[in-house]
Formats: C-alpha cells, sequence, structure tokens
C-alpha cells in the first residue's frame, strides 16, 4: 500500500478517472432517495433493454433501518456506494475490477483478493443477479453481479455491476478503527460531515417519523407511479416508484409495519418495478433504441413501427 | 498410443459445485469416449474455482473399425412369387443404404453388413464442445455478455491438446488452444500448455495447483502442521470442519495457512458466536486448547504465497474483530431487555400468512405439547417446565444477536434463557426443539425438548395441511417432510409408544386453524417418513411396504419396529416356511369374518384344539406393547401347529356352527398377525 493513504474523496477521484478511462461515462449521484445505486434509474431502467450502457457514478444510499445514532462503528443510516455498470458485460471485467483496486495502490500480491459466491436478489424490485462478494484479506469491499432479471423480465443483455463500498474500502485503505475516524478531504473527518446527520436520521426514523403521513404518502406515491405509467411517463413514474420504496422503509424502521402488512406492500413496489420495466423498454423502442448500434441486434430486438420485438419471457 | 487434455476455463464457480462439476465432466467424457469407441487407459480429472479439466492417458488412434450387423427380412419373404425381390427386401435395403442384392443370407434371414470405418482421434475429440462442455448440466445458471446460452459462469478459454496438437472447436466465441491461465496474481494472465503431458506440471509453475485432491491435502497438512506447532487443538474431523476444507480447498488454487488472533476479552462471547463468527462467517478454522475450551487464534488459507502474508493476517484479524465488536453489542443490549419485552414483540411476527402469528402457533404448540405430555407420562415437574418452555421458546427470534446470526437461533435461546433466569431443562428445551436440524442431525435428548420438538413440528403440520399448503412432488417449500421426519426420529429416539391419531384429533378440535385438517391424510404423510427411513436403511421394500402398511393408531415407534423386526427375520431360514403358514390364515380370514368368540366345545380335531390351546392366551395388545420381537416370536412359534391344522381340519365344513367357529379361530389369529402389518405384501422367493 503506498504511504500517502487516500482520503475518500481521492478515492472517488482515482475510481472516476479509472472508469472513465474504461468507456464509462460518469453520471452524478441520483436526486432521489435510494436504498442502493442499483436503484438508480442509471442502473435499473438502463439495465432493462438491449442497449448498451456503460456509467459510474457515486451514490448515497439511505437504508434506515441500518441507523445506529452514529454509535455503531460500521453501520449507518445513510452509506455511500461507487457503483459502476457496463453493459453489454465485457469479457474482461473481472481484470478491470482488479486493475481498479491496483489504481486505489492495493497491489493484490499483498493481499488475498477472492471472488466467494454471492448471488444476488432485491425481491421488491423484482431484480436478480448472479455473481460475487469480492474479499480483500477477508472483508467484503465489493459486491459483484450479472444482472440477470430486472423488473422481473429476463434481460436482453447482460449489465455487469460493480458495487464498491466506500466507508468499507475506504477503511480498509485508511486504516481507522470506525468510518467516522476517515478523512473525506483535506483533514475534515467523515465523522465531522456524517456524524450528526446520522444521530438525527436515526432518531427520526426510529423514534419521531409520522406513521400517518408516511402512509398516505405511500399511497398517494403509488397512485402517482401508476398514473405517469398509464401515460408511458418511465421517468416521473419511476421518482414515485422511488418515494413509494423510501416511504416503505422509513415505515419498516419504525417496526409499526406487520410482517402480513409488509408482504403486501413489498407486493405493491414489487408490482410497479415490473411495470416501469416493461414501459421503459416500450419506450427505448419507439425512440428506435437508439443506443444500439449493432444492426443485427437492431434487427433481432427492433420490430416494425417502432414495437419491442423480442416475445416476452415466461416467467 | 496419446494423451489428451480438456479444459474448461471458468470466472469463479461457486465453491460447493466445483467437486460435482468435476465429477460430471469426468462421466461425461467417459460416456462421449464410450459412444465414439475411442480407447483410453486412464481418465484423470482437475479442478479449481477457474477450471474444469480431464486429462486422457494411453488414449488410441482413432476409434476402431467396427462391422454392423442389421437383420432383415426372413428368407422366405425375401423373393416374391415370380422370384423377384419382395417388397420387404427392397425396403429394408433402401434403409440400410445398400442393394438387396449386397444383403447376406444367414439363419434363414436376410443380413446387411455395413462397415463402419474407425475415426481418428482428433476428429472424434473435436466433437467434445457440442456433445461434452455445452451438455453440462448445473444447479445454478447465469448468462453474461449478449449470449442466450447459459453457463454456470462465463467461459473464458478452453485448452484441448492431443499430445502437442490443439484440437479445434469452439464453445459460443471461445476458440479452443494451448493458452490457460495461471494464477490470478502471481502468474502472468497467459500460459502456454506444450502439451497434454506437461498440464499439471505447468500449472503448478504458473502457482495452480489444479489436483484438487493434491490441493485439500496440502491444505490439511499446513493447517495441522500450524496447529502442532502451536500446541493448539484442531479438529477437521468433523462434518463442519470438512464442509469448511470442501469449501476452502475450491476458493483457493494456490494455498497458504496463516494462523491469526484475536483478543481474549472476546471469549467472553458465548462459544456458539465465536465459532459461527469464524467459521460460518469468514471461513476460519477455530482451534482449541486441550480441555477442547475456544482459544483466541484461528485458522485460515490465503490464495497466494507466503510472501506479505502479515498484510492479508492483519486484514483478517480486523474484520473478525468488527464481528465479533457487533456481537458483543448485541449480546449486551440483548440482555437490556427481558424475555416478556422479546414475547411482545414474537407477537407480531408472522408465521404464515394464511395461518397466522408465531406467537399463535405458540399458544397451540402449548396445548398439543400439554396433550402429548399427559399421553407421555411426564413427571410433574416435567410438565411444569414443558409448560413454561411452551411460553417462550421462540423469543430469542427478536433479539439482536440472533437478527445478526440467524443460524444461532435456538442457541442463543438457551443461552439468554439460562441469563435471565429460566432453569436448564426450560432453556435446553428451547435449542432442541429445532432438532433434528438435518436428516441424520441428533434429535432432542431431554424429553422436555422432545416433547417440545415433536409439538411444534406436528403443529406446523397440521395447520399447514389444514391451509391446504401440503407438500407435492419435489416440491416442499415449508420443510414439512423434514419436520414429519424429525417427528418419526424423535419418537424412535424416546421410545415412545403412542396413539398419535387420538391426540390430534383432540388438538384438531381446539383451534379453528386445525380444524380442516384430515388426520387421515396427516398419519399418511407421517407413515410415508417411516417408509422412507426404513427404506434409507436398506430394508427391502417388500417388507417396508409390509411393516408400514395399515397404520390407523399411528404409533410409528410400533411400525418402525415390526418393519425392523420383519427385515431381521427375513434372514432366517424358517421365514419362508413361518410366512406361508401366517399367510394362509390371513388370506382364509379374509373371505369371511367372523369376530365372535372360539367356542371351545364346538372344536372338533385335536390340530384345532392344540391350535386354540397355543393361542387362546395370545393378547394384540399385550404382544405389541412388548413390541414385534414378542409378536412375531408368538406367531413364529405356531408354524408347526398351523400346519398341522391345515392338514386335517376342513375350514368349510358342512356343519355351519363348526364352520362358523373355526372362521371364528382363524379370524381371531389373522388379528394378531395383523399387528405385524400386511405380510401378504411380502415376497416369499
Amino acid at each position: 500500500m503506498s504511504s500517502e493513504k487516500l482520503s475518500v474523496q481521492d478515492i472517488i477521484l482515482t475510481l472516476q478517472q479509472f472508469w472513465a478511462d474504461k468507456g464509462a461515462n460518469l453520471m452524478q449521484a441520483y436526486d432521489n432517495e435510494v436504498g442502493a445505486g442499483t436503484q438508480s434509474p442509471y442502473t435499473f431502467l438502463r439495465a432493462n433493454g438491449p442497449e448498451p450502457w456503460r456509467a459510474a457514478y457515486v451514490q448515497p444510499s439511505r437504508r434506515p433501518a441500518d441507523g445506529r445514532y452514529g454509535d455503531n462503528p460500521n453501520r449507518l443510516f445513510q452509506h455511500h456506494q461507487f457503483q459502476v455498470v457496463m453493459k453489454p458485460s465485457p469479457d474482461n471485467i473481472q481484470e478491470l475490477y482488479l486493475a481498479s483496486l491496483e489504481a486505489l495502490g492495493i497491489k493484490p500480491l499483498e493481499h488475498d483478493i477472492r471472488f466467494v459466491e454471492d448471488n444476488w436478489e432485491n425481491p421488491s424490485m423484482g431484480a436478480a443477479g448472479i455473481g460475487w462478494e469480492v474479499w480483500l484479506d477477508g472483508m467484503e469491499v465489493t459486491q459483484f453481479t450479472y444482472f440477470q432479471q430486472v423488473g422481473g423480465i429476463e434481460v436482453d443483455s447482460v449489465t455487469s455491476e460493480i458495487t464498491y463500498g466506500l466507508e468499507r474500502l475506504a477503511s480498509y485503505i485508511q486504516d481507522v478503527p470506525t468510518v467516522y475516524d476517515l478523512e473525506w478531504g483535506h483533514g475534515v473527518l467523515y465523522g465531522d460531515i456524517f456524524k450528526e446527520p446520522e444521530y438525527e436520521h436515526s432518531k427520526y426514523a426510529f423514534e419521531e417519523s409520522n406513521q400517518e403521513m408516511l402512509l398516505q404518502h405511500f399511497d398517494d406515491f403509488e397512485k402517482e407511479a401508476q398514473h405517469n405509467l398509464a401515460l408511458g411517463l418511465v421517468h416521473p413514474a419511476y421518482d414515485y416508484i422511488l418515494k413509494s420504496s423510501h416511504t416503505f422503509n422509513l415505515l419498516d424502521a419504525r417496526g409499526t409495519v406487520s410482517v402480513t402488512e409488509r408482504a403486501g406492500y413489498l407486493h405493491r413496489i414489487r408490482t410497479m418495478a415490473r411495470q416501469v420495466s416493461k414501459v421503459f423498454i416500450e419506450e427505448r423502442a419507439k425512440l428506435g433504441f437508439p443506443l444500439l448500434k449493432d444492426e443485427e441486434l437492431r434487427e433481432k430486438y427492433l420490430g416494425p413501427k417502432g414495437k419491442y420485438a423480442k416475445k416476452e419471457e415466461q416467467d | 498410443m496419446a494423451d489428451f487434455i480438456l479444459e474448461i476455463g471458468l470466472e469463479e464457480m461457486p465453491a460447493h459445485l466445483v467437486t460435482s462439476s468435476e465429477k460430471q465432466l469426468v462421466d461425461r467424457v467417459s460416456d462421449f469416449l464410450a459412444t465414439h469407441r475411442l480407447a483410453y487407459q486412464a481418465i484423470k480429472p482437475f479442478s479449481t474455482p477457474r477450471r474444469l479439466a480431464v486429462e486422457l492417458t494411453g488414449l488410441a488412434a482413432g476409434s476402431e473399425a467396427v462391422q454392423e450387423e442389421k437383420r432383415g427380412p426372413s428368407v422366405d419373404r425375401a423373393k416374391d412369387d415370380n422370384g423377384d425381390w419382395s417388397k420387404a427386401a427392397q425396403g429394408f435395403a433402401r434403409g440400410q443404404k445398400t442393394t438387396p442384392e449386397a444383403l447376406v443370407e444367414k439363419d434363414g434371414y436376410l443380413w446387411a453388413k455395413t462397415e463402419i470405418a474407425g475415426v481418428p482421434a482428433a476428429e472424434i475429440l473435436s466433437h467434445l464442445g457440442e456433445e461434452v462442455v455445452e451438455k453440462m448440466t448445473f444447479s445454478t445458471y447465469m448468462k453474461w455478455g449478449n449470449h442466450s446460452f447459459s453457463y454456470i459462469r462465463p467461459i473464458r478459454w478452453l485448452v484441448a491438446l492431443l499430445d502437442e496438437d490443439v484440437v479445434d472447436f469452439t464453445v459460443l466465441d471461445v476458440q479452443t488452444g494451448r493458452t490457460t491461465r495461471g494464477h490470478r496474481f502471481l502468474s502472468n494472465a497467459d500460459v502456454t500448455v506444450g502439451d497434454a503431458q506437461s498440464y499439471e506440471a505447468t500449472l503448478a509453475d504458473a502457482f495452480v495447483m489444479a489436483d484438487a485432491d493434491k490441493r485439500k491435502a496440502t491444505i490439511t497438512d499446513q493447517l495441522e502442521t500450524i496447529a502442532r506447532d502451536q500446541k493448539w487443538g484442531l479438529d477437521l474431523s468433523t462434518d463442519q470442519a470438512q464442509d469448511l476444507l470442501e469449501e476452502v480447498n475450491n476458493i483457493v488454487e494456490w494455498p497458504t495457512a496463516f494462523a491469526g488472533n484475536f483478543a481474549d476479552k472476546y471469549l467472553a462471547l458465548p462459544k456458539e458466536v465465536l465459532i459461527t463468527s469464524m467459521r460460518d462467517h469468514q471461513r476460519f478454522f477455530f482451534v482449541t486448547n486441550e480441555e477442547g475450551e475456544l482459544l483466541p487464534h484461528f485458522l485460515s488459507v490465503r490464495n497466494g504465497n507466503a510472501e506479505n502474508i502479515d498484510n492479508v493476517i492483519a486484514g483478517n484479524e480486523k474484520v473478525l474483530v468488527a464481528r465479533l465488536e457487533d456481537a458483543v453489542f448485541f449480546y449486551q443490549e440483548d440482555q437490556q431487555k427481558s424475555i416478556d419485552d422479546y414475547m411482545d414483540r414474537v407477537k407480531k411476527l408472522v408465521f404464515h400468512e394464511k395461518i397466522g402469528t408465531v406467537y399463535e402457533h405458540m399458544v397451540r404448540v402449548r396445548e398439543l405439547a400439554g396433550e402429548l405430555g399427559q399421553a407421555l407420562d411426564l413427571s410433574y415437574d416435567e410438565l411444569s417446565d414443558l409448560n413454561r418452555a411452551t411460553e417462550i421458546y421462540k423469543f430469542d427470534l427478536m433479539t439482536g444477536m440472533v437478527g445478526e446470526f440467524d443460524e444461532l437461533q435456538g442457541v442463543m435461546g438457551e443461552h439468554y434463557a439460562k441469563l435471565f433466569g429460566e432453569n436448564d431443562v426450560v432453556a435446553q428445551a428451547i435449542v432442541e426443539h429445532y432438532m433434528p436440524t438435518s436428516a441424520t442431525g441428533s434429535v432432542a435428548e431431554s424429553k422436555v425438548g422432545a416433547v417440545l420438538a415433536i409439538a411444534d413440528k406436528l403443529d406446523s403440520i397440521v395447520t399447514f395441511f389444514a391451509a391446504d399448503l401440503i407438500p407435492s412432488g419435489a416440491n416442499d417449500p415449508y420443510g414439512l417432510r423434514r419436520a414429519a421426519t424429525g417427528v418419526v426420529r424423535t419418537l424412535e429416539a424416546h421410545d415412545w409408544h403412542l396413539n398419535l391419531l387420538d391426540v390430534l384429533t383432540k388438538f384438531k378440535a381446539l383451534n379453528s386453524e386445525t380444524a380442516d385438517a384430515d388426520l387421515n391424510q396427516i398419519i399418511a404423510f407421517l407413515t410415508d417418513r417411516v417408509r422412507k427411513l426404513a427404506a434409507d436403511d436398506g430394508i427391502r421394500s417388500d417388507i417396508v411396504t409390509a411393516g408400514t402398511a395399515d397404520v390407523t393408531t399411528g404409533d410409528f415407534v410400533y411400525v418402525a419396529d415390526r418393519t425392523n423386526v420383519l427385515a431381521q427375520h427375513s434372514q432366517d431360514d424358517d421365514f419362508r416356511d413361518v410366512m406361508e403358514a401366517l399367510s394362509r390364515v390371513s388370506r382364509l380370514a379374509a373371505k369371511e369374518t367372523v369376530d365372535t368368540p372360539v367356542k371351545a366345545d364346538l372344536l372338533e380335531n385335536d390340530q384345532e384344539k392344540a391350535l386354540f390351546a397355543a393361542t387362546q392366551n395370545l393378547n394384540l395388545a399385550d404382544l405389541e406393547g412388548q413390541g414385534a420381537e414378542a409378536l412375531y416370536q408368538a406367531l413364529a412359534k405356531l408354524q408347526n401347529v398351523i400346519a398341522d391344522y391345515f392338514d386335517h381340519t376342513m375350514v368349510n365344513d358342512d356343519n355351519k356352527a363348526v364352520k362358523k367357529n373355526r372362521y371364528a379361530q382363524l379370524n381371531a389369529l389373522n388379528t394378531l398377525i395383523s399387528g405385524l402389518g400386511d405380510i401378504e405384501q411380502i415376497v416369499i422367493k
């Protein structure tokens, strides 16, 4: 490892530069509450359909139930993911990933790096993939997934998704006991920025959130999403699905949703996620799959009058 | 003679599928060679996380030419009345791509003889891609890139060398060649294999131990060497240790074992928490002192060599400590609450949407356990401990520790129950109620734990059956078959003879969730498990069918017992004679049912008097109570008396009263025989 320890922002800059050089477009964090980088439309929506897509971005990810009032060394209400999606998955994607670790000063020969089976599934978004956790000297620092299904639909073109847990990776690189001791940049610590919001958000999510308001919001957001879906307005619809999902997570953290109701809410979110994937593909097809340059694939997927040509998979 | 190597290069496969896939490849290649009649001397497999390979030695230059003979029409049907070739002969010849003139006469038939020429090995082997590699099946598949083809993991390279020559074929867009890949970090990406003979050595030079058995032996040796040097106890003989060794072997290509440490203070955590953290979460081997107590050290295996291993050790220690810190946090937090606090939260936990909450399940289990406890004559103390256990036995599901380490359910329940002041019997019952946790896992040892385990499983079976959530085919999402097997095994281990049908009939009437259950269907479902267990023990299927037939009361221990007894005696010299004598009684008794008592004054000949004398004091309930062996012995003794009886007695006597009396005697005896099941099912050779 280099003697100068990379700050969190150095890590972000290094990864951005690395993946930009490998052909990814640098996107910005999505401006809506999400639980993971996968939920950003730059991954979830773009993983649907046959169009190629390469992107990298940092995504702050909110998981209300994981809040620990800023007391736990590793567990956070909001953590940061560095998300890379390459579609179709390149043949050398593992090697690219390992090179990105080298770019961060992690020399494989000085460590033990393993790809340990870990298939990923997000039932509420109807998404599933095959892949690994990447272990760095026994610590899981990255989730590596080949998407097989998104929004309940089998994918046309496989997205390889690399999700670096930034706090984990930085804790390893900087060798600090808690995330709050990480240096974000210029001597400012992670705790200086995030300890207070961690406490406040935990307090809010576990004790103070207005249940009735959240329940009402969930219903409203769901209605709005469905209204937009019916109109083929994919992106506003998706925003409201994300809002429903986050609202549910807040309700869930409060612990007042019974397990039966829980299944009901997840079902409602999943239904919308399935619809939005389908509508997204249809709308992209109407535009003629502009990012799809390969003539053979255009032939395969684009039917007459801008219709998505592939038959629905039976599931 | 030539040698051949096939290597499928993959991205890291799931560890638990490597060994089975290696075996499958060997089987498929063997079948392939047999189909193509290509002879070889030996086949040797290799596997690592990134490759499946087979090496063939002593391979023939090609397949042998063979002559195939196909029989056609008979000679007398070969020509018509004019002496011309018949339609049958012409058709057959056409089908064999020859002419009628070329057919040969033999044994009264026409034969087509076809010469199948030998094919060179290289040509045969070029079909390996489509006939072997693409045909492999796995329990998990994935697609990659824009391909629609699915495989266990993406195929990245293929090596196919016949001696020094590449055998050409492709799978998807991957072309065979002589280029393999060495260890991800210790070797350059591309490694050239000169010829089939040097495959293993070439990989060894590139830091890949391709022979899985050798690699496992190396790991074992490395681990044991460290343990011996440090004077630590390391037990690799347990199932769990063997499973871990197997997994570790299949996540490394070049193993180097190392030892790490953690602070003594963490030893204050429950032992199971430490073991789970090390073994299940980090794939570490734990070590003990001479007394078998955990030591604050662990062993692990790096995929690489010993250079810079201090980094690896430090990293692994740090991860373990973070996990143990979490555990300490939960351990302390959990103790701040009470069992009542947790039970309040169990009330919200759903058992199944269609059935209700876990709490409601517990309330029913309490009723059922009470019934069972009474029926099994548990002592007052045992019943009172059982009652307490039923009130709380799921509380640990709501603790932080079980939330984090769900595999510790029950184990933490026992541990915390003691800390919260419950007595040892109650605490033990909590962990035991999950048992057995696998097909061969141990069953609950304590009486209270065993009753709780049985009641918990039975309530699941009854309520799921009542809700029409019944396993079918391979589909058993709620593990009801496993639960039923658990019930049977637990009853057997405790030798608990029980009229389960009675108990369940009372229980069923108590709750709306159980009202719709068909108890006969449930008894049949449990009987099926008895059958499966007996078959797994290697008992002949006809004997299993006989012993498990006509189960009515649900005393499964007796049913299993009599099945075993029949199986044991099936080896006796007189088994055939005994069965024939008893079957004869059964067959006749089935013709006319008479359930009135036998009248001694109507017995005419000495033989029927002898049979009466020999059987009048036999009582089915008594004999069953002594066990199936006693019943079998009693019946086997009657063999000669029965034979004599039939030699001298016409059952269908003209005198109706005498006839009826004889049937009464046969029916009474048949009642005893039915205690062995349905012996008519036994195949006597």
